[in-house]
């Protein structure tokens, strides 16, 4: 560093003097360094939000922008919650959200349980069986219609191998029901670990001496997990199922890549139907409308699930 | 060490755990090792009955990936010179000649650069905030550090009609910078709260010290904090660096021939009747590999990158 006079009189003079002098205030560094990123979250995510609200009041067409735009009021949000498509799609929705979760917080736990048991390689282990929901989930879903095959496909061999049941027997993509349970398996196959993670976590944080104590007072091995194990970990198990259900809620590439939505409107979930609308059908207004009836829905219900999470927090 | 301790699990119980996990790791692992070994097969080994675990290995996949290849008449096809390369052969093979190159390497391309340039321009403009957020009193700041949460929380095609829109007029569509300045906005969240947990963790005492020496603020955020800060700021520019080379609803939406990303083009690789599976394996393979490595590499900050920080071990 070059000593200047001002460096030598920055030193002689008390710190909240010098900062001023030799530069600009903590105040101004301060939304020097914060205004880029609110800039940017304004431009990107809020400006737009707030369009898609102007335009759900409307009957745009994104792809006809010479026809005169006329304001429809609340007619777009009308059709919509009377629209009997569009309740089949939420139950879509709720179904493959339901059981992914179920399935994840089930296996998640259980593994996480058992990997806690310290054994040898466990940390290997943990990272190998983590590497399914860091990739690329559209091109996961592509793949998969790969192993999905009926003739040539892995997991129908599998099955075959298993169950003796022959693999050519069964579609999971195709017609018969199988569909929506083909897109929750690929789910529960990539995000387990991220529930397993979690949990193993709040596992890692219960202190071994209340273990101790419950064994001092001789409580049973099955006290001990009903009554300190679960307990303790169900805030972090809460706080994994609010990611997943946030996600699951908006998911989009997995899905649309494996089934489409299909075989019919099977496995269409609200945001699939929402891409049709806005992208295929190009009836931008409506499906701005549709957008804003999702968004509110997941802000809601993710508030009121996090109210629930504080209150177990705080027990 | 006491010889028994009530919560060291008994030797049998570890065993058993042991063996139940690798059976799971086994199981999920499996559909991946298939993608890799798929990218090797042969067309014809790929799609047989029952499935192939044991095959003669072949490079077709890769070819066919980088390539585009027609099918000429016997005669012409009689009359070709010998192939020059280990490559021509291959796809002589199958009767037919390299027409040209395919768009992959483009595409992928694409995917570095919109990766890495929204993942330096998170990391920027997230480790300024997150300085400013873990220092100064800024005002407000609880509610702009949930606002910058929540906007994580938008289904992507809510915003996805007006952005279109947006990009439409000022020319941003199917552009690189449009690509770029789209992912840092949906990555910057993730970059400041996890950049602020670790700024949150350097002693306040070091860039003290570095006042009292004349630094300036600006050098001590410089010269102080951000070395300290290092393995933070590269774990996080990571999971930038995934978010970004995963997404596809966005890419799928707002782009279309120039700044495609890989994602909506490996499901698009046809060969005669259907996907050409070897190509999409080995296409696959090339993209999922760099994540693999990296999430084997952040396997300490993996907990906190996906909890935004939440979980920290």
């Amino acid at each position: 560093m070059t000593d200047t006079p001002i460096d030598r009189m920055a030193r002689a003079t008390p710190r909240i003097v010098a900062r001023r002098v030799r530069g600009l205030s903590d105040r101004a560094i301060a939304w020097l360094f914060v205004a880029p990123t609110i800039f940017l979250l304004l431009a990107i995510n809020i400006f737009p939000l707030i369009w898609t609200v102007r335009l759900s009041f409307t009957n745009y067409a994104a792809n006809r922008p010479g026809r005169e735009v006329e304001w429809v009021g609340l007619r777009n949000y009308e059709r919509i919650l009377t629209s009997e498509g569009i309740w089949a799609n939420m139950q879509t929705t709720a179904h493959f959200l339901i059981w992914t979760i179920t399935l994840q917080v089930l296996i998640g736990f259980t593994l996480a349980w058992l990997i806690n048991r310290k054994f040898k390689g466990n940390d290997l282990l943990t990272t190998l069986i983590v590497l399914p929901m860091m990739l690329s989930p559209a091109v996961v879903g592509n793949f998969w219609t790969f192993l999905y095959q009926p003739q040539i496909g892995l997991f129908n061999y599998m099955i075959e191998l298993v169950t003796g049941t022959p693999a050519s027997s069964f579609s999971m993509l195709g017609p018969g029901g199988l569909a929506k349970w083909s897109i929750i398996i690929v789910d529960t196959w990539m995000w387990t670990p991220f529930v397993m993670l979690i949990c193993l976590a709040g596992l890692r944080s219960i202190p071994d001496y209340i273990y101790e104590a419950a064994e001092v007072d001789r409580a049973s091995k099955w006290r001990q997990f009903w009554t300190i194990t679960v307990p303790m970990v169900l805030p972090f198990l809460m706080l994994a199922v609010l990611f997943r259900g946030i996600e699951n809620f908006k998911m989009f590439d997995m899905v649309v890549l494996l089934t489409g939505g299909g075989p019919g409107n099977e496995t269409l979930l609200a945001s699939i139907d929402l891409k049709r609308e806005a992208f295929e059908k190009w009836r931008t207004g409506y499906s701005s409308a549709y957008a804003i009836i999702l968004f509110v829905t997941v802000f809601g219900l993710a508030s009121v699930y996090v109210k629930a999470l504080n209150k177990v927090k705080q027990r | 060490m006491s010889a028994y301790s009530v919560t060291e699990p008994s030797r049998a119980s570890k065993s058993v755990a042991a063996v139940l996990v690798v059976v799971y790791a086994i199981i999920t692992l499996l559909p991946l090792l298939w993608i890799i070994s798929t990218g090797f097969k042969s067309g014809p080994d790929s799609i047989s009955y029952p499935p192939r675990v044991l095959f003669e290995p072949s490079l077709e996949g890769y070819v066919n990936l980088f390539t585009t290849r027609t099918r000429i008449g016997a005669e012409q096809f009689a009359a070709l010179p010998p192939p020059e390369t280990w490559y021509d052969k291959i796809v002589r093979q199958s009767g037919t000649v390299i027409a040209g190159q395919s768009r992959f390497g483009e595409r992928f391309m694409n995917s570095v650069i919109i990766g890495f340039g929204s993942t330096a321009l998170s990391i920027f403009l997230g480790t300024l905030a997150a300085y400013a957020f873990s220092r100064f009193k800024v005002p407000l700041k609880d509610d702009l550090l949930f606002f910058i949460l929540s906007t994580r929380m938008m289904p992507p095609i809510a915003v996805a009609i007006p952005i279109y829109l947006m990009y439409r007029e000022l020319g941003l569509s199917d552009t690189h910078l449009g690509m770029i300045l789209l992912y840092t906005a949906v990555n910057i969240s993730l970059a400041v709260w996890l950049l602020k947990g670790f700024i949150d963790e350097i002693p306040r005492e070091y860039e003290e010290a570095a006042l009292i020496d004349g630094y300036t603020r600006f050098q001590a955020f410089r010269k102080v904090v951000l070395p300290q800060a290092a393995t933070g700021i590269a774990s996080t520019a990571i999971f930038c660096l995934i978010f970004a080379w995963n997404e596809y609803a966005f890419a799928v939406l707002l782009t279309s021939g120039k700044a495609q990303t890989a994602p909506p083009f490996i499901p698009t690789i046809i060969g005669v009747g259907g996907q050409d599976w070897p190509a999409v394996a080995a296409g696959a393979t090339l993209f999922l590999l760099p994540v693999m490595i990296f999430t084997i590499l952040l396997r300490k900050h993996l907990l906190r990158g996906i909890t935004f920080g939440a979980v920290r071990k």
